[in-house]
């Protein structure tokens, strides 16, 4: 295929795919094969088990070739670092430019995992202050840094869950989850052998201990619940639900994903969580990166303390080591001790703001989504009326006259420079927008964005075909979303060779 | 504070704007017994930038990770070229999210359709989707996709050569799913899995092997791929050092159905251990039982090429308890980082790269054969098992020196008690090799000779 040709669109440069560019017999980087002698390939692998393809399928191109591709490809994304990335229950908070500077330190980075205790010392050190921060923050005993995102933490939890229930004689087989939980809940439930019930809240976007009651059973393992939930409302009947879920021989599940809310303001310990997971990307500021990597650390109940993963850390007289003597452990989740670089990133920033840093982080996270909130309540509904903190959601009932809905809104907010808020979900809200704002956005940078929402809405009132017809100042227009999934092109392949 | 903006006066419009007399009155809602415990003044202060660093520093000075070691065992230390961290950790890539919005994300999204292409040509599989959390979960994801595509056989068939992280993971991923039974397949004298018997293969979704597995020996996929598939059985291989597949037959050559890896070889950094990458790739006609996210190739409205999240009606945010797998974010950045290695060093640099591994292990196993023998006669790649009488000893006696002497199995394998994992990369240099031959030489001489006296 031949490059588009090299004009400027919006201020960016096109760009083929990395296969595309190139020549053959082009290479960027080698090294000398020979250096410490040794038998060539042929000579000790049998041709049955050698590749003989030449690896063809991968790129041709030299250092500038890949420096610049991948350049002009990282300026088509919008990011956190480039604008207000409202998207809810996402925390797309500034990332502090110094925890990368201490991650990539070669006393972290070259860092074999499997090097003797006494050989990480730093590392391991490390580790454990974080996990006495998460400790201290979540009110809970127990704690597990190897999960690597938030979804795998709720794995564990619920891993951890079955095997106290089995432990007791009988592992139980279904889990509560109200309707407004996140996808991840009831998908790590299932995965974990539950079938799932899913409760609805009341008028005011709650949930009552009456509904909770009603769905408790013997066979119940455990409830799974988000708190602030995901419209951004304080559960506030928490201790009578964690009540009733223990009277009924049942564990309380908390998704962390919101504890942007509560640092300060409540801890789960207190609430009557068993466990919970932590996103330190969204809470403790570490770069979402596109999409991960995360770190999902759990914290537990001392009842639940025995089935952490394995292994753990132990101090004794020499220091810090690792310790597989755990009998009742649910074992490893993953290889290793976690998404180590992760945790560095996360320990800095704790370190940075300390207690009252904290404190002020969801202070002020609370202020922005209430300022943005009461700002666009004329011209946007809310899904609810109860107070909320770090996130509000609003509905699109109000333009449904105007024919551009939701997505439409969202779409044109990419003209105006912003990422979108996170639509459609929760799923109980219909036609959802749901904007966290978070901590680290000043007061003029919410103006501009509040300025913008309303100026889309009088849009969608005057113009609608403009709102719906968005984005029209992005790289690329609406992409054909039906066209991927009903003939799916998942990879490139070279022109002329054969399929796989 | 550090990172929250606003002044004071700044708040007070904000309060006033949204008619409440404080930030306290916003939390109000918030039943007052959690509040009165939730104070976190009793976590130390925080810290200006100059002293956070300091602090770090005086961390990592306590981490040993310039010392000389022989390690691989499922983490391989690589030389990571400059430019690959310089470019993935553009800011652009490393502070958006999941690209939920397209348009405004085309460069994750093109990146990732690179990299799973770059997937797929380095496995030879027809497809690989975005990426998993490391080797160890995606060896299990793979499992619980053979039994979604083989409902009803109650048997996982793992190899005990394979990593045993890998087979932990796995066995943590299927405690409480109904009806199924992880069984153990023994390695043979010469470090490869004979294969299970036609009633086993029968019974069970898969076999995993190892590729190369954890002795560091070469399993013969295409012969394992024929039998397996005698029985309608699936073949899994699990690749713990990916830049094996530069020189091996491919996963998908030999006739694999889901091979997975773990990508960390492949340009990112040691770490600790994480974030890695897994690796996930299989057939075309599987793909809508992959767990994990894909990227596919579209148009937009001026019919330009563009690339897009697709086939989500897999994924839990649309089908929730139906979903194949409950990930949602992954390691991104990661196989951002990927691609870009991937890229640089091309067709030509990671095959120069992979020989020169394959051929500094057959150097160092050529300087060791004094000092020990090779445990298994199977061929392998950049990793080996050497027997040595009193090899724990011996391994003390070396870190003694500074070096440390690979893995003793024995801490994995009761039954290899006298053996050493040893691991040599485009890292160790022929001096290397020397101090680590001597450390473990001379002890043998020493005890050779101890042993003399005694006689």
């Amino acid at each position: 295929m031949s490059r588009p040709a090299g004009v400027l669109r919006y201020g960016l440069l096109p760009e083929p795919l990395i296969f595309e560019r190139g020549a053959p017999g082009r290479t960027g980087a080698t090294c000398d094969p020979t250096e410490v002698g040794g038998p060539a390939p042929v000579d000790v692998l049998p041709a049955g088990l050698r590749r003989d393809d030449g690896l063809a399928g991968l790129p041709e191109v030299s250092e500038l070739d890949v420096v610049r591709h991948f350049t002009r490809l990282s300026q088509w994304n919008l990011s956190a670092a480039t604008t207000l990335y409202p998207l809810g229950s996402c925390t797309m908070k500034y990332n502090p430019i110094v925890n990368e500077a201490i991650v990539r330190s070669p006393g972290f980075a070259a860092l074999h995992p499997l090097l003797p205790d006494a050989w990480t010392q730093g590392a391991l050190e490390l580790m454990d202050r974080l996990a006495g921060f998460l400790r201290a923050v979540s009110g809970l005993p127990g704690i597990s840094l190897q999960p690597a995102a938030g979804a795998h933490g709720e794995l564990t939890g619920l891993k951890m869950v079955r095997a106290y229930h089995a432990d007791r004689g009988n592992p139980r087989h279904r889990v509560l989850i109200p309707a407004s939980a996140h996808g991840t809940n009831p998908a790590s439930a299932a995965l974990c052998g539950y079938t799932v019930t899913e409760m609805p809240a009341n008028d005011a976007g709650i949930l009552e201990v009456e509904t909770v009651r009603a769905h408790l059973g013997p066979d119940v393992a455990a409830m799974m619940i988000t708190n602030p939930n995901t419209i951004g409302l304080f559960e506030r009947n928490i201790q009578a639900i964690a009540e009733a879920v223990r009277e009924a021989g049942a564990l309380l599940y908390c998704d962390g994903a919101n504890m942007n809310a509560l640092l300060g303001v409540a801890k789960p310990g207190d609430m009557g969580a068993d466990v919970l997971q932590f996103n330190l990307h969204k809470t403790f500021s570490t770069p979402h990166g596109g999409g991960g990597p995360g770190a999902g650390p759990v914290a537990v109940s001392e009842r639940l303390e025995p089935y952490l993963p394995t292994p753990r850390l132990v101090r004794d007289a020499s220091g810090l080591r690792w310790s597989e003597d755990f009998p009742k452990t649910i074992g490893r989740v993953r290889s290793f001790h976690g998404n180590v670089g992760m945790l560095v990133r996360a320990y800095g920033y704790l370190r940075t703001l300390g207690g009252d840093g904290l404190t002020d982080v969801t202070a002020m996270a609370v202020l922005n989504a209430n300022y943005i909130r009461a700002k666009l309540a004329d011209v946007l509904p809310l899904a609810f009326q109860t107070p909320s903190l770090h996130e509000c959601v609003f509905t699109d009932r109000d333009l449904d006259a105007t024919g551009a809905h939701t997505l439409d809104l969202a779409k044109r907010l990419l003209d105006y420079g912003f990422f979108a808020p996170t639509i459609y979900f929760p799923l109980v809200v219909p036609g959802a927008i749901m904007i966290e704002p978070t901590e680290t956005e000043s007061k003029q940078t919410l103006d501009e964005f509040i300025a913008a929402v309303r100026a889309i809405v009088a849009e969608a009132r005057e113009t609608p075909e403009l709102v719906k017809e968005a984005p029209h100042a992005t790289f690329v227009g609406r992409l054909d979303e039906t066209r991927a999934a009903r003939r799916p092109v998942l990879r490139w392949k070279p022109p002329t060779a054969d399929p796989g | 504070m550090r990172y929250t903006p606003h002044t004071s006066a700044e708040i007070a419009a904000m309060l006033r704007a949204i008619g409440a007399e404080s930030v306290d009155a916003l939390l109000a809602h918030v039943p007052e017994a959690l509040r009165a415990r939730a104070s976190l003044a009793a976590l130390p202060g925080g810290m200006d930038e100059r002293a956070m660093r300091a602090e770090l520093a005086a961390l990592a000075a306590r981490n040993r990770a310039d010392g000389l070691a022989f390690l691989g065992a499922g983490a391989y230390p690589h030389f990571i070229p400059a430019a690959v961290e310089q470019i993935a950790g553009r800011a652009e890539f490393a502070t958006a999210y999941t690209p939920y919005q397209p348009e405004v994300s085309q460069g994750t999204l093109q990146a990732t359709f690179e990299f799973q292409s770059a997937i797929a040509a380095l496995t030879g599989m027809e497809v690989a989707n975005a990426g998993m959390y490391d080797g160890a979960t995606a060896a299990a994801e793979a499992v619980l996709m053979t039994q979604r595509l083989r409902p009803g056989r109650p048997l996982i068939l793992v190899a005990r050569a394979l990593h045993p992280h890998y087979r932990q993971v796995i066995a943590t991923y299927l405690a409480g799913i109904k009806d199924v039974e992880l069984v153990e397949v023994p390695y043979g004298p010469d470090g490869a899995t004979p294969l299970p018997t036609a009633e086993q293969l029968r019974r069970a979704s898969c076999l995993v092997l190892g590729y190369p597995n954890v002795f560091g020996v070469v399993e013969d996929l295409t012969r394992a791929a024929e039998v397996v598939h005698g029985e309608d059985c699936l073949l899994v291989s699990a690749t713990a050092e990916a830049l094996a597949l530069a020189l091996l037959r491919t996963p998908g050559a030999a006739g694999v159905d889901v091979a997975i890896a773990e990508g960390q070889s492949l340009g990112l950094p040691l770490g600790y251990g994480g974030p890695g990458l897994g690796l996930f790739a299989s057939r075309e006609r599987f793909v809508r039982s992959l767990p994990g996210r894909l990227v596919g190739e579209t148009v937009d409205v001026h019919g330009r090429r563009g690339y897009v999240l697709t086939l989500a009606t897999r994924e839990q945010h649309i089908r929730r308890e139906r979903a194949t797998s409950n990930i949602c974010t992954n390691q991104g950045l990661c196989a951002v980082q990927v691609v870009v290695y991937l890229s640089l060093l091309g067709r030509h640099g990671l095959a120069s790269v992979a020989e020169r591994n394959l051929r500094g292990a057959h150097a160092l196993a050529e300087r060791l054969r004094g000092v020990g023998t090779l445990r298994f006669s199977g061929p392998y790649f950049n990793e080996l098992v050497l027997s040595l009488p009193d090899a724990r000893r011996r391994w003390q006696h070396a870190l003694g020196q500074g070096i440390v002497a690979g893995l003793p199995l024995g801490d994995w394998y009761p039954e290899l008690e006298d053996t050493l994992l040893l691991c040599a990369t485009e890292l160790h240099d022929a001096a290397a090799m020397d101090r680590l031959a001597a450390a473990l030489g001379a002890d043998a001489a020493a005890s050779a000779a101890r042993a003399g006296d005694r006689a």
